[in-house]
This record gives structure tokens, sequence and C-alpha cells, in this order.
């Protein structure tokens, strides 16, 4: 079996490659699409903690052992992720409706 | 499973469906009415988080606590919500925007804001927080033709993100370290087990997360642009309501959670404090926007409050919130004045403040009252304020040495911010005007910006009460 540290390593190196795609690309829905996968990093390293850090009560039992609390935080992320997406790309419509561009470049009316 | 507990926030939720309930019902010209429907509705979650002052309860398996720090921050947040609401409704009328919508996602907000203050679970707080911030991207968008508007939901947006993702790392490495996401379960199986690096870099990531939310200097970027381009009642709202909410959180966490790790946030906190109030204060000289200065000036207002968590004594921790309220209210009554301003005159820019005081009398004296409190000078809210902050973190350098030198750098920028904020007072009652068309104001700007002015300088001339308030709230951090 897989041990923890290479759930860890898989998931520091997803989020580095996220951070890596929201800082460099210009298309704002390219940015949105690296913030997830940064996201689903965390999602990677909640249940990996989750199965390994199993409360012994749970060990030995019929079901595999898991401590749900990471199992639960990862459904929460999902969802407000999925929120977070509906809402960055309503507003990055709306954006495209005044300039015909999503290029995070050409939208700076204001400096950064 | 206590309900109850969780009354105000329940109350206002209803009241924001009920707003976008009216709001189908009523005909165009009235749309107004929703401002004053929510304003009123407003009284609902206010009498409930008062009946629940004094208990000290938790519930739902340890997420939830009603403490009088909760308390504390709910007040504060329900006054900047009805004072935001009051000064949006001349401000909202003129513009293409959705009202019901509006004002319904301002109590959501507000909610969202009053669940951060009260949450003790990795999980919850984190909800909430995503909960408000995801409320505040719409509204900092919500004038969805204006390309500044637009534009400043999409930065928010895409730092935000970011910041969350950040956030989120470190809550799982934390969470991957003691088991727990319950705060005082981490505290306790960190001092069991010791702090290890992965316990360290969570805190980080953490506090990475939390300083994008009070704007803190190396996560500052979004700050000025969303408050320049986001409708300016909601800057308002922003600037003040949701860094007290981050503030709410960062108190909670890094006072219970990571306690045991003392030694590590203590000199964070000193260099993020130090930098962020010599940033602010330095960059706002320049600004030629209104609403621009008044962003790089609640950065270095932040800058003053992190001292409080820099020394983490219950002095210190009172001291930030008798800050944070004075900030909450001066802060506000500039902004309502500005409001006031730019909906006659359509402009932020510091020039066209010249002669203001001649044009509108009262205006001028309210916003300058503001800015000379936030300023720190006396009899207003912003003096007693910083004193009492600065005296706490005074007091906790006999244990700590170096905080002396953050007491002196604190001292030395407030100094610095008088001349930027002064240079607005000396614009508007020296300079001479382009033209002598008075402006007027409309009741509710007029109500807001009295209350507000009001507020500043009760607090600053018998500050009693605030303080001992504030001072029960920092005894559960810090018993």
């Amino acid at each position: 079996m897989l041990s923890l540290n290479a759930f860890l390593l898989l998931s520091a190196v997803l989020f580095c490659i996220g951070l890596f795609g929201a800082l460099s690309k210009r298309n704002a829905v390219a940015i949105l699409m690296s913030i997830e996968l940064m996201f689903n990093a965390v999602n990677i390293m909640l249940v990996a903690f989750a199965r390994f850090l199993a409360p012994a009560s749970t060990v030995g039992q019929a079901l595999p052992p898991v401590s749900t609390v990471g199992q639960v935080f990862t459904i929460f992320i999902i969802t407000v992720a999925a929120a977070e997406a509906a809402v960055g790309l309503a507003i990055v419509l709306a954006i495209y409706r005044t300039r015909r561009t999503i290029s995070v470049d050409e939208v700076n009316l204001m400096k950064w | 499973m206590n309900l109850y507990l969780l009354l105000p926030e329940i109350s206002l939720i209803v009241l924001a469906v009920v707003l976008i309930g009216v709001d189908l019902l009523l005909p165009r010209e009235h749309k107004p009415a929703l401002g004053y429907i929510a304003l009123i509705g407003l009284i609902f979650p206010a009498y409930f988080t008062m009946l629940l002052s004094g208990r000290n309860e938790v519930s739902f398996s340890g997420a939830l606590v009603v403490d009088q720090l909760a308390i504390f921050f709910k007040l504060l947040f329900l006054i900047a919500a009805a004072l935001v609401i009051l000064s949006s409704i001349e401000y909202v009328r003129r513009l293409p925007i959705p009202q019901g919508e509006y004002y319904a996602l301002v109590l959501l907000a507000t909610s969202g804001m009053m669940l951060m203050a009260s949450t003790r679970d990795l999980i919850s707080i984190y909800i909430s927080l995503e909960f408000t911030s995801i409320t505040l991207y719409i509204l900092a968008a919500f004038i969805r033709n204006d390309l500044k508007s637009s534009e400043a939901g999409l930065k928010y947006l895409l730092l935000g993100a970011l910041s969350s993702a950040a956030l989120l790392y470190g809550m799982a490495l934390t969470y991957g370290v003691t088991g727990s996401t319950v705060l005082n379960d981490i505290a306790s199986a960190l001092g069991e087990r010791g702090i290890n690096a992965a316990a360290v870099l969570g805190l980080v990531f953490i506090a990475v997360g939390f300083g994008f939310k009070i704007a803190t200097v190396p996560f500052h970027m979004w700050a000025p642009d969303v408050y320049e381009g986001a409708p300016t009642p909601i800057t308002a709202f922003l600037s003040v309501a949701s860094k007290a909410a981050g503030f709410a959180l960062v108190l909670r966490v890094f006072a219970t959670a990571f306690m045991p790790a003392e030694n590590t946030w203590l000199p964070m906190f000193f260099v993020l404090s130090a930098i962020t109030m010599t940033l602010g204060n330095v960059v706002a000289i320049r600004q030629e926007n209104i609403k621009r200065l008044l962003a790089y000036s609640s950065i270095a207002h932040a800058g003053y409050v992190l001292m409080g968590l820099a020394a983490a004594t219950a002095g210190a921790t009172s001291g930030m919130l008798v800050y944070l309220l004075a900030y909450t209210l001066t802060n506000l009554g500039a902004f309502i004045a500005i409001i006031g301003f730019s909906t006659r005159v359509g402009s932020d820019n510091i020039d066209d403040y010249n002669g203001l005081s001649r044009r509108a009398p009262m205006l001028s004296l309210a916003l300058a009252i503001c800015l000379l409190s936030l300023a720190g000078i006396p009899p207003m809210a912003g003096f007693i304020a910083k004193i009492y902050l600065f005296a706490a973190v005074f007091d906790a350098a006999a244990t700590n040495p170096a905080l002396y030198y953050l007491v002196i750098i604190a001292l030395l920028n407030s100094a610095i911010s008088v001349y930027y904020y002064v240079r607005v007072v000396k614009a508007m009652y020296f300079a001479p005007a382009e033209t002598e068309e008075s402006l007027g104001m409309t009741f509710g700007l007029r109500v807001a910006l009295s209350a507000a002015v009001a507020g500043v300088l009760v607090v600053g001339i018998y500050p009693t009460p605030v303080m001992q308030a504030a001072q029960v709230a920092a005894q559960v951090l810090f018993p």
C-alpha cells in the first residue's frame, strides 16, 4: 500500500502546479481552473489524512478505518468551490460583455 | 443542537429572503422602500444578539460558540450593516442595480460575518468565510455595466479564491498534524505533541489566507483596486465589516488553536504589523483618488490593529476591539460623506473637494471630523482608540522588549498619516472652489452621517462603556 507521504507529495505537487498556473496564465477562465486544481490538491491531502489518521476504535471493523472529519471537510470544499466557480464565471461573462476580452492583462483600468 | 444560539443569523437570512420576495411585488417607483424595510428588519437580529449577550455556550459539536467576544463583533457588524444600508438608499436608486438583491446580499454578507465571529471549528470557519466572501465578490461587481466595478469583482474573486486555497492548505496540514478541526482540540494536541515543521507550515498558510482578508501588506494588492471599483457603500462595508470579521477569525484561531505555538507567530505578526502600517501610510501620501487614499489608510489601520496580536495579552486584545469599533464608526462616517459628495458631483478626486466647506458646510465638517479621528486627533474616537491600544502594547513590552520598537514605529506612522488626512481637510477649508453651487444631501445620508459622527464623538469623549465591553470580550481568549 502507498504510504501517507506519497499522497502528501502528490498534493504538494498539484498545489504548486495550480499556483504556477494561477500566477502565469492570462486568461481569467484558465486562472479559475488553476485555482480549482489547488482546491483539489487540498482535497487529496484531506482524504489521505482522513484515511491514515483513523481513530483506533474504527480499525478492524467491517468498514475501512477513516476519520470522517477529513471527508466531510472535502465534501464542503467541493461544494463551496462549485459556488465560487459559478460566481467567477458570471463575473467573467459580465466582463466579456462590456470589453470583449477576458485576458487579465487587458482588464486594467485601475493599477494593480 | 441549540438553534436559538443561531437566532441572529437565522433572522438575518429570513429577512434577506423576505426582501427578495417583497422586491417581486413592489412596483418600480417604490423600490427604495426596500432599503428602509431592510433597515427596520435589522432590529430583529440586533434584539436576538442582545438577548444572547452574557451567555457562554457551545453547540453543534463545538463548532459554534456564543460568548462575549462573538457578541461584541456581531453588534459591530450590525451597526456597520445599518449604516451601509442607510447610505446605500440614495446611491442605489440612481444606478441600474436590482435593489432587492442588493440589500439581500448585504444582509447575507452580514450574517456570514456574524457566523465568522462565533465559529470554533476549521470547517465552519472556512464555510462562513466563503459565505461572506462570495456575497462580497458579487456585491463588488454589482454594477454590471460599469467597467471598473466588474473589474473590481474579478480581481477580488481571483485573489480571494487564491488566498482561500492557501488557507485550505494550511487547514488541511493542521488537521493532519493534530487529527482534529475543533480549535480547542487542536490547541491541546499541539500542546501534547509539540510543534513540528508541518504545524508551523500550516500556521503560516492559515496566516496567509487571513492576511488577505484583512489586507496586510504582502497580500494587500487587491484592496486599492477593489475599493476604487466597487460601489462606494460596498467599499465602506468591505473596509470595516469584512476587515473586522477577518480580525475576529485571526484572534480566535491564533489565540486558541495556535496558542501553544505562540513563539512562532508573535514575531510573524510583529513584522506584518510594522510593514503593513508603514507601507499603507507611505503609499497613501501620493494618492489622488479619495477612495484609494482611504484604501491605503485602511491598510495602515489594519497594521495598527495587528500590533495587538504581536503583543497577545488581554489588554492588547481589548485594545484591538476598541480600535476596531472606533475605526468602524470613523471610516463609515468618512465613506458616507464621500457617498454624499460623489452622488452629487460624480467624482472621487481629491482636487474636486477644493472649497467644499462653502458648498456643503455640514458634510465638510463631518468628513473633517472623521478624517481627523482617523489621524488620531482628540477628542475623536480614533484618538482614544490609539492611546488605549498603544498603551496596552506598551504594557506588554515589559515582558517582550521588542514591542517598544513596534510602539515607536506606530507613533511615527501616526505622525505620517496626519499629513495626508489633513491634506483633504485643507483642500475643503482653504482651497478656492471652482463653483459656489451648494450641495444638498438626502435624508437617509444625513441620518447615517449624523449617526456615524455622533458615534465617533461619543466614543471619543466617553469611551468607558466600550472599553468595559472590550475588556469582558477579551477575557474570553485571555482569562
